[in-house]
């Protein structure tokens, strides 16, 4: 019962009764369910799971690794490369450089990475040789190696889409900057190296890591043309041995243990890059899990920046 | 004779079809300040903008030190001159923003270093002297090593003071250099400014701060809609004004 002047407050402490998150037992209990179940057809399958470490370690395996590494950080490399300069050229006044770099980007952007690899694969069937007349020439299968086929391949087409990633970092620059750099009399060169370049990469990184991620797995493309990364060095196996599953599981098992070590990789760029300039938006990770977790951090802050204007 | 230390003739620009400057005529003299005024859209900060060739002007000429901004005279005729060598000629030329536009990346004083050493070549140890200097002038060397996230409003005015002064100027721009600041920090920027102006500092200012300019300006210019209606010493201006549309905005703003 309840007069007019509403509920009856009892006398005292009146304590809090905190909710039941029923969702999160329910969830649990569906979760563990499923993993018993895929861990017990596991059991079941035709998969001889002791015979995977052999494999793991097979010197094909371990080479087909080391090539699968090699031909990621070397089209990383390329497409970081030409992607800045068909960024930057992007950016020029002269019509001309811009729209060239616009078409390139529209070429190698749009068409599959695999036809790339094909394309320069055959590229012996259209052009004989490779040079300038009457200087030099030489054969186009001897340059084409496999290695070649795949850096060209795969790293044009990197290029393609890092230049639209440095391309956004240098939007994300506020005109005001390229507005004071000038007006101290920095020549457009140093503004883009000085001003536009380092406020950019905060920008740049975080997909960078994303795309040497797509890299490593994307290199498995290039078996077709015949390198030896991991899935050609996993096929040659399985052909010889018929462990198709094991030898599979192996290297899927070598592609998880390359891309953690990528993304332990990233976190770390990330970290050094987002520079903590007392904006929360560009707080590392660590940071903001440790400011979540914590007020303490919160206090840390506010005493090393006593001035701080927010 | 000295000639004017600026001297902009018949300035024109235009923004597609909108003439923003219909032909803007006005000397500085050497240590003067003067400050632009008048309402929003008038032409000022776009006239303010042409001087150091950060807008390119459509029609006549601006001449700083007698030579004309953005251009070479040869044979009779203005010829483009390349972004690198307006450069060199803004190396003359200080601005100071409405958004302060320090460099993000960079503590107060790497920002006031920057200049000198990567434009002017001075060895670091040299611009480190300077900004320091510098710093304390605008009452803000306790806050060196901070970026300009961590300080507020006024203090990076201040900065970006001290950034443009790093150069050794011959003038200084400013551009509503207090629009974007609390009321109450407003002053410590304005006293800044004061000094420079005794200090002998050559100035254009666009600014909205009426007080301001009757206190420090040698001469007040009044812009409305792409035209300098009323040019005069501000004592006279101000308690005097000739044209109407000064009239009317004066009484507005005073």
């Amino acid at each position: 019962m309840t007069d007019v002047l509403g509920p009856r407050i009892p006398d005292g402490e009146i304590p809090i009764v905190p909710m039941r998150k029923w969702g999160r037992w329910v969830s649990a209990g569906i979760i563990l369910l499923l993993v018993i179940v895929f861990v017990m057809s596991m059991r079941h399958a035709q998969i001889a799971w002791g015979d995977i470490p052999k494999f793991f370690t097979y010197h094909t395996m371990i080479v087909g690794m080391y090539m699968t590494v090699l031909l990621a950080v070397v089209c990383q490399a390329l497409g970081i490369v030409l992607g800045v300069i068909v960024a930057i050229m992007r950016r020029s006044s002269n019509p001309v450089i811009k729209w060239s770099a616009w078409f390139y980007i529209y070429i190698f952007r749009g068409l599959p990475a695999l036809l790339q690899l094909y394309i320069w694969y055959n590229l012996a069937l259209a052009f004989k040789t490779l040079g300038i007349p009457h200087l030099f020439s030489v054969s186009t299968n001897s340059v084409m190696t496999a290695f070649v086929v795949g850096v060209l391949g795969l790293g044009l087409n990197e290029s393609a889409y890092y230049a639209e990633i440095v391309r956004a970092g240098f939007n994300s620059v506020d005109h005001g900057q390229i507005e004071a750099a000038s007006s101290i009399g920095m020549k457009p060169s140093q503004a883009m190296r000085r001003v536009i370049l380092p406020q950019a990469m905060r920008v740049i990184i975080p997909p960078t890591g994303n795309d040497f991620i797509n890299m490593l797995k994307g290199t498995s493309l290039a078996s077709v043309v015949g390198f030896h990364e991991l899935i050609l060095s996993s096929t040659d196996i399985y052909s010889a041995n018929f462990r198709i599953m094991e030898t599979l599981m192996a290297a899927a098992l070598w592609y998880m243990v390359l891309v953690s070590l990528a993304s332990i990789g990233q976190y770390f760029i990330e970290k050094k890059f987002a520079t903590d300039r007392s904006d929360p938006s560009s707080m590392s990770m660590g940071k903001t899990v440790r400011r979540s977790l914590s007020m303490r951090g919160v206090f840390h802050l506010s005493e090393r920046n006593p001035g701080v204007a927010l | 004779m000295s000639s004017p230390l600026v001297r902009a003739l018949n300035v024109h620009k235009r923004f597609g079809r909108l003439e923003v400057l219909k032909g803007i005529n006005l000397d500085v003299e050497a240590g003067q300040v003067v400050c632009l005024l008048g309402p929003s859209g008038g032409g000022k900060s776009t006239f303010l903008r042409c001087l150091n060739h950060l807008e390119k002007i459509d029609a006549g000429s601006i001449w700083v030190d007698g030579v004309p901004v953005g251009y070479r005279l040869d044979g009779g005729k203005f010829h483009e001159i390349r972004e690198r060598d307006v450069a060199l000629q803004r190396t003359h030329i200080g601005m100071v923003f409405q958004r302060f536009n320090l460099f993000a990346n960079r503590t107060a004083i790497e920002n006031v270093m920057e200049g000198p050493v990567y434009v002017l070549r001075q060895s670091a140890s040299a611009a480190r002297e300077t900004a320091e200097r510098l710093l304390t002038q605008v009452g803000m060397m306790n806050w060196a090593d901070r970026y300009p996230a961590q300080l507020s409003g006024g203090q990076q005015q201040r900065v970006a003071i001290a950034r443009s002064l790093a150069m050794n100027p011959k003038l200084i721009l400013f551009d509503e250099p207090t629009s974007a600041l609390d009321p109450e920090l407003v002053g410590e920027v304005l006293s800044v400014m004061r000094d420079l102006a005794q200090g002998g500092m050559t100035m254009i200012v666009v600014t909205h701060e009426v007080g301001f300019a009757r206190e420090v300006a040698d001469k007040a210019v009044f812009m409305f809609d792409g035209t300098l209606v009323e040019e005069g010493a501000p004592a006279e201006v101000f308690s005097n004004p000739r044209h109407e549309r000064t009239q009317q905005f004066l009484s507005k703003v005073l």
